[in-house]
């Protein structure tokens, strides 16, 4: 557990170092490519700075904005909160703050930095769902990420590879409609740069993904394991999971750069949302299997 | 010289490593401690609880007078107990007594229907698993403690600074192991 927590800080900074060097990369490429050279190092440094800072005390906040989530009270749902407390004395975290996303859509999620800012966000649709063992499975799930500082790790990259893809975005569309012709004649070797530049803008995003890939179900299972461990009762978690994957209602909130920080992947496969067929959550029938076999 | 200076080095990490070892019994021996105040206090919020839930109950229940008595008579001596076995032992009678007015009340549809009723029952449900996910927070601090003061290297030092194993929080019979239950 100390170890994942380990693992967990210094995968977030080598996040930030990898995202440093990407952006950088690309900084240099379109400054090269633009015409105004190293100054697209510099703002590559700055911007990767910036985001990180703002990743790491702002994320949570924005994730909680961009899902539409509402703080709520005791008063407001005691079994929610009482659920949620017990939970953080198992685990032996500080309490969290409780969030209600108002979509009929089955889900869950936890975010912050530290266990000390955490947030867990429940949608209205998974809480009229489940009963009261469930819903402690599914918030021990949440707990356990708390824990683990996964927290920390997926909000980072949630926001984090969200910009590389987004300037990227702005980079590939900026090609297509025809910006920057102006130095290729000037500059022997433009045609080089501008091949090196596309493939960065599109090997970007790709390289995002994956990573994004790579850490999130080794988590996911993890988090199932040390939730059982929390509540000492699988069959809750197994249950709310079952529910939550007969579930054909359909998350609207979610989008790619918050799809692997819920509990079950919110992006679901019919959707014209996930066109590629890379996943960050396991399936959910071994996820299952797994959790009962404990 | 080169002696001198190999002797005063060793010297240097032994005292580190006595400091550290000394340190990390010290902050496990108060996560122990902090666990037991937990634990103390959703205790404390069950005692409180108590009366509320007699209160309720006592309108609709007139024939079942020697059950909230048990429930009263369990809360009085688990309170009084002093000392880890001795509190564990009245605190499973608690739990026990409580488990039988729910069940008891069970039969009465007109209290299973009162909304104070539910409200209550919801708290004392929680605080039943507050309680036992304390003690099972706590009984993991007492273990990680133990294993510390009883493995090489600590267990020297821990002899010598007056750091002795501790008390898990134990359950007594095999029937209260399992979650506590209360339905309605």
């Amino acid at each position: 557990m100390y170890d994942q927590i380990a693992a967990n800080k210094r995968n977030s900074f080598i996040l930030v170092f990898c995202v440093t060097a990407v952006l950088v990369a690309l900084g240099y490429f379109l400054g090269e490519y633009y015409g105004f050279g190293y100054y697209g190092v510099g703002f590559a440094v700055a911007a990767a700075v910036i985001s990180a800072l703002f990743s790491y005390y702002g994320g949570a906040g924005m994730i909680l904005g961009v899902s539409r989530a509402k703080q709520i009270e005791k008063k407001d749902h005691p079994q929610l909160f009482n659920v949620v407390e017990e939970l953080s004395i198992s685990a032996g975290v500080p309490m969290p703050k409780i969030y209600i996303i108002d979509d009929t859509a089955p889900n869950a999620f936890a975010t912050g930095r530290d266990p000390e800012h955490a947030v867990v966000a429940i949608t209205t649709g998974l809480l009229q769902k489940l009963n009261r063992d469930e819903l402690q499975g599914v918030m021990a799930h949440e707990l356990s990420h708390v824990q683990n500082r996964d927290i920390l790790f997926s909000m980072m990259v949630g926001i984090m590879v969200g910009s590389i893809v987004m300037i990227s975005d702005f980079f590939l569309r900026s090609m297509f409609w025809g910006g920057g012709r102006r130095r290729d004649n000037e500059k022997g070797g433009g045609g080089l740069l501008i091949i090196l530049a596309l493939a960065l803008a599109i090997l970007a995003p790709i390289f995002a993904r994956i990573l994004q890939l790579a850490i999130s179900r080794q988590r996911e299972y993890l988090a199932d394991a040390s939730a059982v461990s929390l509540t000492r009762y699988p069959e809750g978690l197994a249950s709310a999971l079952e529910k939550i994957s007969g579930d054909r209602e359909v998350l609207e909130v979610a989008n790619r750069g918050t799809q692997h920080l819920y509990i079950v992947n919110p992006i679901k496969p019919f959707e014209e949302r996930a066109k590629s067929l890379l996943s960050t959550h396991p399936p959910l029938a071994e996820r299952v299997a797994r959790i009962r076999a404990m | 010289m080169t002696l001198g200076w190999i002797v005063l080095i060793a010297v240097g990490v032994l005292v580190l490593g006595v400091i550290g070892i000394y340190n990390s019994l010290v902050m496990l021996g108060k996560r122990c401690d902090n666990g037991w105040a937990q634990i103390d206090v959703q205790l404390k919020r069950r005692y409180d609880l108590i009366p509320n839930l007699i209160e309720t109950v006592k309108g609709y229940l007139k024939h079942e007078r020697e059950v909230l008595e048990n429930v009263t008579k369990a809360r009085t001596q688990a309170i009084n107990a002093t000392g880890v076995k001795d509190q564990a032992a009245a605190e499973n009678m608690l739990t026990g007594t409580l488990r039988t007015l729910f069940a008891v009340a069970e039969n009465y549809p007109d209290l299973k229907a009162n909304t104070n009723m539910l409200a209550l029952q919801e708290e004392l449900v929680s605080t039943e698993n507050k309680i036992s996910f304390a003690r099972q927070h706590f009984n993991d601090t007492v273990m990680q403690f133990n294993t510390k003061v009883a493995t090489f290297p600590a267990n020297m030092l821990a002899g010598m600074f007056g750091f002795k194993e501790r008390d898990f929080f134990e359950l007594l019979d095999e029937v209260q192991r399992e979650a506590p239950k209360v339905q309605f």
